[in-house]
């Protein structure tokens, strides 16, 4: 298989997505004495072109890799980031993609990617029960880390109001105010 | 009409017991449940169920603590690979705030960081002799084990929990005097390799109970992304330190190790998994041995004022990735900071059970009971690693636990070796 460099690798996206693709930043940095370079690539995507740039990345390695998925609360919208890797057989070569998509907290629905990469199954499930989005086709929607007695409609990682603010009052150590 | 119907379902489903282990559990060595569908004694299905140990840190490291604190937070995430999350978090940090590290720290980073993937090893290598009975191998692993644990006692100050790392370079200084003590924990570890080679390669009982057990093949590695010595046993030739320039790695040559170098196969069982982590050893030991030969004099931190250093990442925006290869696969790390915030504004920390735990149900499928405890300790599961969300306000129920798996699988050793001297 070829190898392309991170500035092919951006151009192939945006052929195969067109306007899909937002915006695009290749970061590449030299490290300790040989001055090998730590590569990574960070793509916006819009959430309807999402499943296509996951599948295009079949094209560029045979089984992607997928580290996990980060999800912050931006105000009102959701931002998630997955974190691909590619060509991580070749010495020095791999290159860590980030996928961004952003979705509005009215309609915060993504769909699954459990049918391309099987092992994103508990990152999912994680990132569903922890910031509150909705993946769609998803065959197992079980909490993962939450108990089956946390509170139905708090979301630990969210900033607004659907936070986990009246949880904390409980934590051992700390005092409830005004009592 | 529909009691009819609910008959004929019940005809064509296979009776089958599910047995729970855990979330306590002997032959656990940390909290996880396992939900097994059995039929006799031969395992059909696995729920795997995590979430017993949430600590919330990084709820913490969004919300409450500076980066600085977070890096001790970070360290204490596991008490076994306390040095990989660190690494990991400063490398995305320095890489978002845009931090330079001088080529010593980064020597030294990788110093420490193989001295811990030699004592991770170790103590697995311990355990997997205790799961299947061979306590006279886990006494003697332990013991060999307290050298390196000395060696970084000497050069941190503590066997664990090394407070290491700081944005930009270490804290601590490995100097020219020191050396020699490190050289001698390598001597005494190269002088019994061939031992330990011996224990655990040749052994007949090893042999038995590890060989076609638990096999994961590199189709369902690749497919369920499998991180660390469990997907390199399966024949993908994935390592961070081989793929990623990070660190002083880069100036290295390290090449994925897979089992076929000494077996000449690939199975994929937990076997392999015992081949690949003691060939890590031996690669360890010759990392360390030339970062000692070719450490670069010079600084060790780029900024050593803490104060200016939390001024420098008060100011600091942007988003950085670290990926770090810990002893159990790929550690990553994400962080995005935001110009006059205190905490990260997102701390995502991915640690390799995580990823691993993917492989369970795949691995215990059509094995027996007995199996269970050294199959699913052949990916070296940390579970404190995996589970770190949040504080829950009461325990879940407890589920009782009937069967003493680890009894179980002493019993099958017996046997084996019974039958074997037959």
């Amino acid at each position: 298989m070829e190898i392309l460099s991170p500035e092919k690798i951006v151009e192939s996206f945006k052929s195969a997505l067109g306007d899909g693709l937002l915006s695009s930043r290749i970061h590449q940095q030299e490290v300790a004495i040989t001055r090998n370079l730590f590569q990574a690539i960070w793509l916006s995507v819009t959430p309807g072109s999402f499943k296509k740039s996951v599948a295009h990345f079949s094209s560029l390695q045979d089984y992607p890799h997928l580290a996990v998925v980060s999800s912050s609360d931006l105000g009102e919208e959701i931002e998630l980031i997955y974190h691909f890797s590619i060509y991580y057989e070749y010495q020095f070569k791999e290159i860590s993609v980030g996928v961004r998509v952003v979705l509005p907290k009215s309609k915060p629905e993504i769909p699954t990617i459990t049918d391309i990469i099987p092992g994103a199954l508990f990152t999912e499930r994680e990132t569903q029960e922890m910031i509150g989005i909705k993946v769609i086709g998803i065959p197992d929607d079980r909490r993962l880390f939450l108990s089956d007695d946390f509170p139905i409609g708090v979301y630990p990682w969210r900033k607004d109001d659907t936070g986990p603010q009246d949880l904390l009052k409980t934590l051992p150590g700390q005092k409830v105010p005004g009592r | 009409m529909s009691n009819i119907k609910n008959m004929d379902d019940t005809k064509e489903v296979k009776t089958s017991y599910t047995i729970p282990i855990g979330p306590i559990h002997p032959a656990l060595k940390e909290p996880i449940r396992l939900d097994l569908s059995v039929d006799g004694e031969e395992i059909i299905d696995v729920d795997v169920v995590v979430g017993q140990v949430h600590r919330g840190m990084e709820w913490l490291g969004m919300n409450r603590n500076n980066p600085i604190q977070t890096i001790y937070l970070a360290e204490r995430i596991c008490g076994i690979c306390s040095v990989s999350h660190p690494f990991a978090l400063v490398m995305a940090v320095e890489q978002a705030a845009g931090i330079e590290v001088p080529p010593r720290a980064e020597y030294i980073r990788v110093i420490i960081a193989e001295m811990e993937r030699i004592h991770s090893h170790l103590l697995w290598a311990g355990v997997a002799a205790h799961e299947i009975g061979f306590d006279s191998v886990f006494y003697l692993v332990w013991k060999v084990r307290e050298e390196i644990m000395d060696a970084m006692e000497y050069l941190a100050g503590n066997r664990n929990s090394k407070a290491m790392f700081q944005f930009g370079g270490v804290r601590r200084d490995i100097t020219e005097e020191q050396f020699p003590r490190v050289r001698k924990s390598l001597d005494y570890y190269l002088s019994i390799f061939d031992q330990l080679g011996n224990i655990f390669l040749k052994d007949k009982t090893i042999n038995m109970r590890t060989r076609n057990v638990g096999i994961l093949k590199k189709e369902d590695a690749l497919r369920l992304t499998i991180v660390g010595p469990t997907a390199r046993a399966s024949g993908v030739s994935k390592d961070a330190r081989q793929g990623h320039a990070y660190s002083a790695y880069a100036d290295m040559d390290i090449k994925a190790i897979t089992p076929d170098v000494i077996t000449g196969k690939v199975v994929g069982d937990v076997y392999d998994r015992i081949v690949v982590r003691l060939l890590e050893i031996k690669q360890s030991i010759e990392i360390i041995d030339k970062c000692l030969k070719e450490m670069p004099s010079g600084a060790i931190i780029s900024e050593p004022k803490v104060a200016k250093l939390l001024a420098v990442l008060k100011k600091a925006e942007g988003e950085g990735i670290g990926v770090h290869e810990a002893p159990r696969g790929e550690c990553f790390h994400y962080v995005r900071m935001e110009a006059g915030m205190d905490p990260l504004a997102c701390w995502k920390v991915r640690a390799p059970t995580y990823a691993n735990l993917m492989a369970i149900p795949t691995m215990l499928k059509g094995e027996q009971i007995a199996d269970v405890p050294i199959a699913f300790a052949s990916i070296d599961p940390c579970m404190s690693c995996t589970n770190r969300a949040i504080t829950v306000k009461q325990p879940r129920k407890g589920t009782e636990c009937l069967l003493d798996l680890h009894e179980l699988s002493l019993e099958k050793t017996r046997r084996l070796e019974a039958e074997f001297d037959r």
